[in-house]
């Protein structure tokens, strides 16, 4: 395609051209032989065959100072508070189903509570995108670890490592992951007592000890935040729960850790979230709760 | 395209420390509250970490920039002890401490540490530090919130400044440890975001030893 007026004969190698009006050369006036430039935008502004520099821009440069920021620096679509709780037999966590749109509830059966593994479950309040996206990052992050197949299961304590360092990483590069997360769980873990025994034998130095192999069953419950700041605690609130379902959870639960039952932490959640329903505007009175306990009968 | 709501990467979750030096031993107090602005995340949530058997690191400030800070610094500690066969001393890992610090200077650790720890003589050695690396060898430090409200304290009695026909001399370990709690009780009357519980490291050279008082709560 050339431009009106001109007359050039395509055998014309472009380096024998010369400067002349009649044959003008010019950015995009010759047939293009690099394959990657196929396909993409014309770039008029640069001649690659003309020795001559062209001062001139016709698609003005843009400059990475210039164009628009494409990181998540305001939440759009965003939940509300998570709260859990630590009780005799494993962590209980609960949080609406609602993904407001500032103030529209817009989506209203949003699951924000998220599974990972057997033992741990993800809560996120915030940026539901981000949510989403870190949510593709665990699925991806269990599936390593299955496939390397070492016997190995990412415990709770190790997923929420692993969150803290993917959240402080985001925050450290201005491209945060606007979610305040809770990540909550029964985590097995074996070790070793040594335990001296009793040898009646007559000559023997009795200094044996047996070594016994226990496997514990810890709670875990544990927060982060958009700027990687972590705590762990025996109760958690994001967002609107911190200022009111904290308090009375703390209340309930600080000191009673090991003898709380599942029917009074289960009382103590819906009392939360009945006072979050009141009180929060951007709630709804649909509810999702997850419990994880230790299972006796499973290893 | 305005900048008025940039997002701010750092937060200051509270809480305060002090180191005091003896003859042959080295005191590190700092309390375990987390906060935000006026809100309790945590009431315990340790600010103090234990690098190595001579040597304690508290940090107060943006808590995330400390536990990172700690993490670097352990993994630098290992990396010395696989390339020398030996733990790194105290004077060593404070001068390490200021290079980390300073290699981010233009974004830097949000953490105001204190380094408490024996010196290769086995005296007791406080260095502390301003979030960008400049640090200083002391007897007795204070840093983090309440750092105006304890470090005064600790100039007249582990100083003995502006005190009369007294004999300036190194405390003993009880001494210091009432200093300490003394100090913390007081900053926890006045300062939000100090208290509800105190952890006292105390490094000799039998290795590092814990303690826990609880502070007000409110």
């Amino acid at each position: 395609m050339t431009p009106a007026g001109k007359c050039q004969p395509d055998h014309v190698s472009p380096l024998q051209q010369t400067h002349s009006t009649a044959t003008p050369t010019g950015p995009q006036t010759q047939m293009d032989h690099f394959p990657s430039h196929w396909g993409k935008p014309r770039q008029d502004n640069v001649d690659p065959y003309s020795p001559m520099p062209l001062y001139s821009s016709l698609t003005p440069q843009v400059h990475p100072w210039e164009e628009p920021i494409t990181r998540t620096l305001n939440p759009l679509v965003t939940g509300s508070s998570v709260i859990a709780l630590k009780y005799k037999d494993g962590i209980m966590m609960a949080a609406d189903n609602l993904a407001s749109y500032g103030s529209l509830a817009r989506f209203r059966d949003v699951e924000r509570l998220y599974p990972v593994g057997e033992h741990t479950v993800v809560g996120a309040s915030g940026d539901m995108s981000d949510f989403h996206y870190i949510k593709h990052v665990l699925d991806s992050l269990m599936i390593k670890e299955t496939y390397i197949d070492d016997g190995h299961v990412l415990g709770t304590p190790h997923i929420y490592e692993y969150l803290f360092r993917v959240m402080y990483n985001h925050r450290s590069k201005f491209n945060p992951l606007w979610n305040s997360l809770v990540v909550g769980g029964v985590h097995k873990k074996e070790k070793y007592a040594y335990v001296p025994i009793l040898l009646n034998l007559k000559h023997h130095n009795s200094n044996v000890k047996l070594r016994l192999r226990i496997s514990c069953h810890l709670r875990f419950l544990g927060y982060i935040n958009l700027r990687g700041t972590t705590y762990k605690s025996s109760t958690v609130a994001t967002g609107f729960g911190a200022e009111v379902a904290q308090p009375l959870m703390r209340k309930e639960v600080e000191g009673k850790e090991d003898t709380l039952t599942e029917e009074e932490a289960i009382k103590i959640i819906n009392t939360c979230m009945k006072v979050l329903f009141y009180m929060d505007a951007r709630s709804l009175n649909k509810v999702s709760c997850v419990e994880k306990f230790r299972n006796f009968l499973s290893h | 395209m305005s900048h008025n709501h940039r997002f701010n990467p750092y937060e200051n979750n509270g809480g305060s420390a002090l180191a005091i030096a003896g003859e042959d031993f080295c005191v590190i107090a700092s309390d375990t509250r987390q906060s935000i602005d006026y809100h309790v995340n945590s009431r315990y949530a340790p600010k103090a970490y234990k690098v190595s058997n001579t040597a304690v690191l508290a940090t107060s400030g943006f808590h995330a920039d400390g536990q990172t800070l700690v993490k670097r610094i352990g993994q630098r500690l290992e990396w010395y002890k696989h390339a020398h066969d030996k733990e790194m001393t105290c004077p060593a890992l404070a001068q390490m401490l200021s290079i980390t610090l300073y290699l981010k200077r233009f974004f830097p650790y949000y953490a105001f540490c204190v380094l408490g720890g024996l010196d290769a003589h086995g005296k007791g050695a406080v260095y502390s530090y301003d979030s960008v690396g400049s640090h200083e060898r002391h007897a007795y430090r204070a840093s983090g919130s309440a750092a105006e409200l304890i470090q005064p304290f600790l100039d007249n009695q582990v100083g003995f400044k502006n005190q009369a026909n007294v004999t300036r001399r190194l405390l003993p370990l009880d001494t210091v440890l009432r200093i300490a709690k003394d100090a913390f009780t007081s900053a926890t009357e006045r300062n939000i975001t100090t208290g509800d519980c105190l952890e006292i490291f105390i490094v000799t050279k039998a290795g590092v030893e814990v303690q826990q008082y609880p502070l007000k709560r409110d």
